[in-house]
């Protein structure tokens, strides 16, 4: 849910990174934080425990520019994505604009991305909404290890809806403004035609 | 969608800023702020200056999910106060209205009593001023008016955000 604020004029949306354990969220917005220039960005948050694994939440705030006098905001969430941090999951979806599923693409953790995605299309739905109608772009991560599946494999199994996909690899960057790119573009897009 | 869009404007925005302004001093604290539940900075007043608003927004609203879902799992609907001590600085963190987050940050200067006693008047005028601004919207939705500012928003109007 967006909030627009005219006193302000400012467009506040909120785009969360859900996906399964280790695929890569933090690291995206780690990257989008490295590379916006200070005056853009707010400071990043992480929740995470003491091995680096995050715990409740990552948030990056970040200034995109002017449209029409109105300044965007969008504001990046990530989520736990261990299994047993469902509870936390539910809670930053609330209020979601768009969503990024980053699946990870080794093999060995197809079972994991598909499981991932199921819960995030039943605590979507939880909270009221449906992934079908959301801001929603797929991201395969990890494109540069060896045990990477296919493009086409990954799509037969995670993206059935053809939504739009991107190839990363976060830890370079690679892939990772052109999936915010997107999705920034989807919701605004979304926002236009009035909900 | 489960929420109706968040509009705010300038109209309720000074209302809300006269009473939180008001809370300022009657509560003898150092800064008020008022956070949706998703975690956007509504406003704020006093000493904002010397803080992060945007984190303290976001964490406020993850502290307040968080608790909420304590909340449930006790069989509560939500725990509407929250109180930390810190060593100099103290937060009180409330619910109004059901769905904004009213913060005051206040020192050895006020008391907590006094803070409580404030905010609960205070959070029946914002509760109000919330409930009208929720009404005005619904209004313009019933009447067809879009609220988006830029219907006519192009393509290279997003494009030009990330050059």
């Amino acid at each position: 849910m967006s909030f627009i604020n005219y006193a302000s004029r400012e467009i506040n949306c909120k785009i969360v990174y859900y996906g399964p354990g280790l695929c890569g969220k933090t690291t995206n917005l780690q990257h989008v934080y490295q590379k916006t220039a200070p005056d853009a960005k707010g400071k990043m948050i992480s929740l995470a425990t003491e091995t680096e694994r995050t715990l409740f939440f990552d948030f990056l705030p970040l200034a995109l520019g002017e449209i029409r006098g109105f300044k965007t905001r969008f504001h990046l969430y990530t989520v736990p994505g261990q299994v047993f941090y469902d509870a936390s999951r539910k809670l930053i979806l609330k209020g979601v604009d768009g969503v990024v599923f980053v699946a990870d693409s080794q093999e060995e953790r197809i079972d994991a991305n598909i499981e991932s995605l199921d819960n995030l299309r039943y605590n979507l739905k939880e909270q009221g909404y449906d992934l079908d109608k959301l801001p929603y772009v797929i991201q395969y991560n990890k494109r540069d290890l060896p045990g990477a599946m296919t493009v086409e494999e990954l799509r037969r199994d995670l993206n059935p809806t053809s939504v739009l996909e991107f190839e990363a690899c976060a830890t370079t960057g690679e892939g990772v403004f052109e999936t915010l790119k997107a999705i920034a573009k989807l919701i605004l897009v979304d926002l236009k035609k009035g909900k | 969608m489960s929420n109706p869009q968040m509009v705010m404007y300038d109209e309720e925005f000074q209302e809300i800023n006269e009473v939180i302004g008001r809370l300022l001093n009657d509560a003898n604290a150092k800064v008020i702020f008022l956070v949706d539940k998703n975690g956007q900075l509504i406003s704020g007043v006093g000493d904002t200056e010397r803080f992060d608003t945007t984190s303290l927004a976001s964490l406020t609203a993850g502290n307040i999910a968080a608790t909420g879902g304590l909340a449930k799992l006790i069989g509560e609907k939500e725990f509407s106060i929250l109180f930390h001590e810190g060593e100099k600085d103290n937060l009180h963190i409330s619910i109004v209205g059901g769905r904004v987050i009213l913060v005051v940050l206040f020192d050895n200067r006020s008391s907590l009593g006094l803070v409580r006693l404030r905010v609960k008047k205070s959070s029946d005028e914002l509760s109000a001023i919330f409930d009208s601004l929720l009404k005005k919207a619904e209004d313009r939705e019933r009447k067809g008016v879009s609220d988006f500012p830029f219907a006519e928003i192009t393509d290279d109007d997003i494009d030009n955000l990330f050059n």
